[in-house]
């Protein structure tokens, strides 16, 4: 299927009214957990997860995705309006936004970054539906080792960009791939660290871990605190929302290059929205005319970031879709949504389920649409949504937490120990361990496991197969240099830079 | 708690987990007629967050300036999730919707500190809230 026919396939399925409600409800839930500051993405699609089961995959797909892009819209409006960023991807939007809401230019501020995320949205859409189905061809020739390479590197660059210790980052990518090996083997049906318990011995479920880890781990971070943060407020009339001309065409650089660096960031594993926005805001503040106003209200500093980090999520959907390669916590969420409904995200994925792939595509392009009508004239609204005392929402989300846990397997042994979870995802906030790289340790964990043993059966038990076959060397070598960034002071400052 | 003391226990921890793990992977097939065993994955990465957890604890202790790990608010954080757990007990025992509210009522009372006919109604708003949503409207088992 070429790319026109697969596209217009794709609308067929997209415009059906069930999955056009199912595009409305994610994108408006995204929007919502995008504003609400402490509950990110990952943690909403974790807990939604379960409750999609009922669903027509192609609807649960595109309600998930819109969640996905709809928060990196939701993320800019308590940056500019509280200087306090919904997700991590819109922190850099607050220099600039928040400065420009001080100056009462709020409304300008909210309307450029939602025609900023709308214009680099819909590009990181063409990229995806261009990209993704000539990668899913080569990546046809992956065999077993070129697989274990693959998953190595992957989670090497998710280790590289997760937090300021790589340390870290590698012990809880490793904690990731322990938990994944809980459960029955595969292949010799031993059963490893289940500590006698049966309830162990089918493996603890992703949901869990994700639910624990994100929702209910940064439930608790906020939880810490009694305070509720004010916001300056929005200004009414879309008259007031909409910017001048003047500062259209002031973006125009910043449009473009967002747009183009944030879906090219996130086809790479690991480097996600966040590294992309402060990238992009870095380029344009080092491109433009007058960057002594960066940071004190030019309105380039919230198009440039606004636009990457949403052109990032159809760049992070190529190799989650081509070669079942997450790069990221929230794309490590979708792919066990994938793996849940049955599907296998890899090379075929595109081929075997062209209503899905399609059907994904054309909907975020309507999506976006959604997300630029409903934007401007209900920030007002989505703004009520900080008004929200915290003593009623964080009980809501736990209660969402748990019953969608329950859902899963019906087992309070679950949810007991999506507590524990929580709990250590709690703790590794505060021990600043990076998250990612747990859940991305345990969702390839498996699969990388497979792959290497595989690879090891045909060659008799030779390692060299991975280092002689060329595809998997590069990719083995890639990730070596990478692992090994920190001993090169420079490469590791930059590093250190990109995250800070 | 200085960050020197954190990176050190959690990195003893750490090293204790890969001590279990390498423990236990030693018991299983290293290599089988057909190709690594049960024992062979788990082993390498065990031995690896071995190593790992070692460099930790030792970098933390050579540090010289050590950041402090911010802990105000942790004694919340640990409050709210024992309440959990005795939820969770409570789901068994009781019920989902008194044990939700019971947890529901905790928060909002002893957490946030408001005034108890605010956290009562809250409780039960929200635990008929979920009743109403999830076995009633979704279909969705409640525990």
């Amino acid at each position: 299927m070429d790319v026109l026919s697969g596209l217009m396939h794709g609308f067929a399925v997209a415009l059906q009214p069930a999955n056009l409600l199912w595009c409305f409800v994610g994108v408006v839930l995204g929007t919502v957990v995008g504003v609400m500051p402490g509950l990110g993405p990952p943690a909403t699609i974790a807990m939604l997860l379960p409750l999609t089961f009922l669903m027509n995959p192609a609807g649960a797909m595109i309600m998930l995705a819109g969640i996905y892009y709809g928060a990196k819209y939701g993320g800019s409006t308590t940056s500019i309006l509280l200087n306090v960023p919904g997700e991590s991807a819109s922190v850099v939007t607050c220099l600039d936004g928040y400065a420009m809401a001080r100056k009462g230019r709020a409304g300008a501020a909210l309307g450029i970054a939602a025609i900023a995320s709308f214009v680099a949205g819909t590009v990181g859409v063409v990229g995806l539906m261009l990209v993704a189905p000539p990668l899913a061809k080569v990546a046809l020739a992956f065999s077993a080792p070129e697989y274990f390479s693959l998953m190595a590197l992957g989670l090497a660059m998710v280790v590289l960009l997760a937090g300021r210790s790589m340390l870290k980052a590698l012990l809880a990518m490793l904690v990731g791939l322990w938990i994944a090996g809980i459960g029955t083997d595969p292949f010799s049906t031993t059963s490893r660290f289940t500590f006698g318990r049966l309830e162990l011995l089918s493996g603890i479920d992703f949901v869990v871990v994700a639910i624990g880890v994100f929702a209910l781990g940064e439930v608790l971070a906020c939880m810490e605190s009694r305070a509720e943060g004010h916001a300056l407020p929005v200004p009414k009339g879309l008259r007031n929302l909409l910017p001048t001309l003047q500062d259209l065409k002031d973006c125009r650089f910043a449009f473009v290059q967002g747009s183009v660096l944030g879906f090219l960031i996130g086809v790479l594993p690991g480097a996600g929205s966040t590294i992309a926005s402060f990238i992009s805001y870095g380029v344009e503040k080092a491109a433009s005319r007058r960057p002594e106003e960066f940071g004190k209200g030019a309105v380039e500093g919230v198009a440039a970031p606004e636009g990457a980090n949403n052109s990032e999520t159809g760049g992070a959907l190529v190799p989650l879709l081509t070669l079942g390669i997450p790069g990221s916590g929230t794309t490590a969420v979708l792919l066990a949504a994938l793996v849940l409904w049955g599907f296998k995200p890899g090379p075929l994925f595109i081929s075997e389920n062209p209503n899905l792939f399609w059907g994904l595509v054309a909907s975020m392009y309507i999506g976006n649409v959604m997300l630029l009508v409903l934007n401007l004239p209900l920030v007002p609204l989505f703004a009520q949504v900080l008004r929200t005392p915290g003593y009623v929402l964080y009980p809501v989300i736990i209660g969402i937490s748990i019953v969608g846990v329950y859902s899963v397997s019906g087992s309070l042994f679950d949810v007991s120990l999506v507590v524990a979870f929580g709990v250590l995802g709690y703790l590794m906030r505060k021990l600043d361990y990076p998250a990612a790289p747990l859940i991305l340790g345990l969702v390839l964990g498996g699969g990388m496991e497979r792959a290497l043993r595989q690879s090891l059966m045909m060659s008799q038990g030779d390692l060299a197969i991975l280092a002689t076959r060329p595809i998997s060397a590069a990719m083995l070598g890639l990730a070596a240099l990478i692992l090994l960034v920190p001993l090169f002071n420079k490469l590791n400052a930059w590093r250190l830079q990109a995250l800070e | 708690m200085k960050a020197r003391n954190a990176d050190l226990w959690s990195g003893l921890a750490l090293a204790f987990l890969a001590a279990c793990i390498i423990v236990q992977a030693s018991r299983w097939d290293y290599a089988g007629p057909d190709g690594p065993g049960a024992g062979f994955f788990p082993l390498w990465y065990g031995i690896a967050m071995l190593v790992l957890s070692a460099v930790l604890v030792a970098s933390s202790l050579l540090r010289a300036q050590p950041e402090a790990v911010d802990w105000r608010g942790a004694g919340r954080a640990a409050a709210i999730s024992a309440a959990l757990a005795v939820a969770v007990v409570l789901f068994k025992l009781a019920g989902f919707a008194i044990g939700f509210a019971a947890l529901a009522f905790f928060i909002v009372w002893a957490m946030y500190r408001r005034p108890w006919p605010l956290a009562a109604a809250v409780a039960v708003g929200l635990a008929g809230g979920f009743y109403v949503l999830f076995p009633l409207l979704l279909g969705v088992n409640l525990p």
